[in-house]
Parts: structure tokens; sequence; C-alpha cells
């Protein structure tokens, strides 16, 4: 076994050891539940292996949890990681429920082995890409991202994965791709809380490709040094850190290459209230709320309010990719 | 129903009202409204105003449904202030949680935002009937009038699920519920009072 230093070890690491306590007390309460239900009475350690029989995904999660990380120069800095606890269980993840704390509740039915991602559309050749490969692509690099979702209120996530651009790469996609879609995985038997929204599903989102290949663009595996629990969009997202929350498409299981603008799922519901960009701009409001504040999760009720940064405050970084184009009429 | 009943009754309904307020201070003072302690206010605060004006409207047809059910209008008012008060901490918590005490975001929001104008509308119907819920306030009105000021609360509902469903996203169908509540309960006015002229027309032709 390799003994690192201190200085070695991500902050990720350090940040919360007891949410991953509570993290893998849920997955070993879930795996208990399960054998204990197939076995009532079975002692522990017989509980554990039958569980592996009725519910090897779960186990197989609960095993493999840590990911190896690196460091990486476009994390940000100065912030007070928002605690795993509240990165897991304050999710929009609209296929496992409306409401918050659903997604949590729900997400475990989501089947994130075997996965592949589809690719095609504009490229020299589709491919199809295992989860597994996909992991090997690149190391993995801790990247702490604000979080800004468009209901106003943000989140500090230390997100592991690497330039989603690495990937395109791989990709060989054509000069014609102008723009690259995200199909999240859809199934309404296993996401059957999809039938209480009237949203067509699945879920899809989009990007320029200028704004795919930006360094900041995260093809996220991870979240605190350990692959995404499912509510958060396991096995595989994206993370636009610039731009709200809902353009982060989850649970990736397609990604396609288009010469012309994709249809994107919240710009279809309401192309009043969400446009394809949807940059984090506080100088543009939401039709029915202000952008100008955020309520930073986690923190007491007082404290929670905070002003909102334009590109949420990545703007050194992302501002020229939109020169000579107007923000409010390109929300 | 005699008074021992009625006082137990009144008592649980009192709990059962007081009780979502009773949890937010708990979790309050405990920290343990959840990640996002604004909303979870909003949230419940809102819902719970919603659900008890819905109550409150739910006694009229249910005593029109069969005289037996007549002791219900004894816990009327009990339910429509009750609605008042949770308007009323739900105000307070966009007042001070949202807009910051800030007036200019008040200004802007209720001259901008059709879902926090609906919100706001639906108050300030709520607050002549609250200021006149007394027993004193109702001789002074006469029942005439009492009763024809008193229909502003059916506004005042509409208004409050109108706000409901402007502030959920689009697609989201989580006000569905108490918007086929209220629609039962509205329609049932007319249709329950139909039948009954009906009822009594035939027993006085007889």
């Amino acid at each position: 076994m390799l003994i690192r230093k201190p200085s070695d070890i991500p902050s990720s690491e350090i940040t919360s050891p007891e949410s991953y306590t509570q993290f893998l007390s849920r997955r070993r309460f879930l795996r208990n539940a399960i054998a204990g239900g197939a076995a009532a009475g079975a002692a522990i350690a017989g509980a554990d292996r039958l569980a592996d029989v009725f519910a090897p995904r779960i186990h197989a999660l609960a095993d493999d949890t840590k990911l190896q990380t690196v460091k990486s120069p476009l994390t940000t800095t100065g912030e007070q990681l928002t605690s795993f606890q509240d990165i897991t269980h304050y999710n929009n993840y609209y296929e496992f429920g409306v409401q918050k704390d659903q997604p949590a509740e729900n997400a475990g039915v989501l089947p994130t082995r075997p996965w592949t991602v589809k690719v095609d559309g504009k490229v020299k050749q589709p491919k199809t890409f295992d989860i597994e490969a996909l992991l090997k692509l690149r190391p993995l690099e801790d990247r702490v991202y604000r979080h800004r979702c468009v209901e106003a209120w943000s989140m500090v996530i230390p997100w592991v994965g690497y330039s989603l651009s690495e990937f395109i790469n791989q990709c060989d996609p054509l000069p014609s791709a102008k723009f690259v879609q995200f199909l999240s995985y859809y199934d309404k038997h296993v996401e059957k809380w999809t039938s209480e929204s009237n949203i067509d599903w699945p879920y899809t989102e989009g990007l320029r490709m200028d704004e795919a290949m930006h360094p900041l663009t995260l093809l996220t595996f991870g979240l605190y040094g350990q692959v995404l629990p499912n509510q958060d969009g396991a096995p595989v997202r994206i993370v636009v850190p610039w731009k709200y929350g809902f353009k982060s498409a989850k649970s990736i299981v397609t990604v396609r290459f288009l010469d012309k603008m994709p249809p994107t799922t919240w710009n279809e519901q309401n192309p009043n209230e969400y446009g394809f960009y949807s940059n984090v701009n506080p100088n543009h409001d939401h039709p029915r709320w202000s952008q100008k504040t955020e309520r930073r999760i986690g923190l007491p009720l007082f404290q929670q309010r905070r002003t909102t940064l334009m590109f949420n405050g990545y703007g050194d970084q992302v501002a020229s990719l939109y020169n000579g184009m107007n923000l409010n009429k390109n929300y | 129903m005699n008074r021992k009943t009625l006082i137990t009754l009144k008592t649980l309904t009192w709990i059962a009202c007081l009780s979502p307020f009773a949890l937010l201070v708990y979790q309050a003072i405990t920290n343990t409204l959840g990640p996002d302690p604004t909303s979870t206010i909003a949230l419940t605060t809102g819902y719970n105003t919603l659900l008890m004006l819905i109550l409150s409207l739910a006694v009229t047809p249910l005593r029109l449904l069969s005289p037996r059910l007549s002791w219900l209008i004894k816990f009327r008012r009990l339910l429509g202030l009750f609605a008042f008060f949770y308007a009323s901490i739900h105000l307070a918590t966009y007042v001070a949680l949202y807009a910051n005490f800030n007036l200019s975001v008040f200004t802007t929001d209720i001259t901008k935002r059709r879902f926090i104008i609906a919100g706001f509308c639906a108050y300030l119907l709520l607050l002549p009937l609250a200021a006149t819920s007394t027993t004193w306030a109702i001789r002074r009105l006469g029942g005439k009038r009492w009763n024809r000021l008193h229909k502003l609360v059916y506004f005042a509902a509409i208004c409050g699920i109108i706000h409901y469903w402007w502030q959920v996203k689009p697609g989201v169908l989580s006000p569905m519920n108490l918007t086929i509540t209220l629609c039962v309960l509205l329609l049932a006015r007319p249709v329950l009072s139909f039948i009954q002229k009906r009822r009594t027309q035939r027993a006085v032709s007889v």
C-alpha cells in the first residue's frame, strides 16, 4: 500500500470524513436491509455474503467508492466546501422526483453498471465508450467549483473528473460540428417518477463547441474523492461551473455532435425563462425572480444570502467566449 | 354536540394547526431545517396557508351535505385564522430571508414578478377577513355585509393557488392536488345548493 505524505493528499479527502462515514453507513444500511429482507435473522457476516448475491451492484459501489485523484490548477480556492450530506441530499434530478430530498431516496435504482456512452452525429465514426475506459482515459483531477442553480441557491462542490475537451479529442468530431448535445439516461420503468412531471424525457442539454472545449468544462465521475452518488448523476455527468446547474446534465448515455443548436430540456419547457446559454448572470433576472443574489446551502438562516457573481465568478476564464454577444438577448 | 366534545375537538384542531409551526421552531433551534433553511420555511408556511385555507373552504360544502355536520361551522374561523397566521410568517420569510429587508428588492419584485404579485394579492385579500373575524366585528357589520365581505376568501384561495403554480418550474405538477381540491370545493357550492333547492321545492309541492 502506498503511504502518502499529508501534503500529497488532496484537500477533498480530508474535509469531510464524517460525511464519508455517513455515506458508507447508508450503503451498508441498504445492503443489510436487502439482505435482511432475504434472510431475516441471518448473522451479520452471513447477511453480508447474501447481500453479494442479492445486490451485487450496491456491493460493488460500496467497496469501490474511492477514486485515485491528482491536484488541478483549475480548482477554485478560498471557498468553504458544502458538506457531503447536503450535496447528496439536496438535488434536482426530476427523473427521481421533483422534491429536493427525493433523488437521495429514489436514485438507488439507477443501474450504473454496465454503462456505456455512445458518441454519434458529426464525427468521423460513431463510437461507444465503456465507463471503465472513460475512467482511465485521463488522470482524475480534484476540481472544486462553485455551483449556482437557476433557482438562486448555490453550493461549493469538490468534483472529480477531467476536462471534457480531453474526451472530445478522442471522439474525432468533424469540422462541421458546432455544438455538442448530451442525453441523460432514461427508462420510464426505472425512473417511474418521470410521470409526475409534464416534461419530455430524456433530459437533454447542450453546449457550443468552444464552451465544451473550455478546460473548465468537466467530465465528472465523482465528488469528495469518491464515485458520484447516483443522485448526483452517476456514473458520469457534465459540470459547467459558469452556467446555471441545469446545463450540467447528469448520467450521460449519449454525446452527439451537431452542426446546429440542439434542443435542450428546460429551454423547450419555457424558452422565456431558460435560454440555451444560461450563463450565470446577476444582471439578467429570471422572469419570476431576481438573479442578483443567491442562498448558499448549508449556512445558517441569516448568513445564507450572498451576491451572485457574473459567470459565477469564472469571468476571467470564460468571458472572452461571449465577446460581442448581447447577454441579455442570449441569456 | 356537547361542550366537552367540542372543547376536546377544538384543542385537537389547535394542536394539529400549530404542529407545522412547532416543528419549524424546533428545527430552527436544533439547526435541522435541512440544507436550505430559507426554502424549508417558505415552502412549509406557504403550503400550510393553502392547506388551511382550503380546509376552511371545505366546511360549507360539508354542511350542505348533511345537517348533522352543521357543528363544523365552529371550526371555520379557527382554520381561517391559522391560514392567516401561516400566510403572515410566509410573508415575513420573504421580507427577511428573500428580500433581506431591502425595500428596492421588494418594489422590483412587486412590480415585475407575477408570482410575487399573486401571492401578495392573496395576502391583501386575507387581511380584511382576519381583521373582521371577531364576533364583535360580525355584529358590527351585520351578517349580510359580513358574509359578502368574506366572499373574498375565494379570491384569496385562487390567488394563492396561482401563486403556487407560478412559483414552480413549468412542467412540475406539485400544486395539482391542492388545485383539484379547491376546484371541487368551489364547484360543490352551486351544485349542492341547487340540489338542496330542488329538494325543498319538491317537499313544498308535495
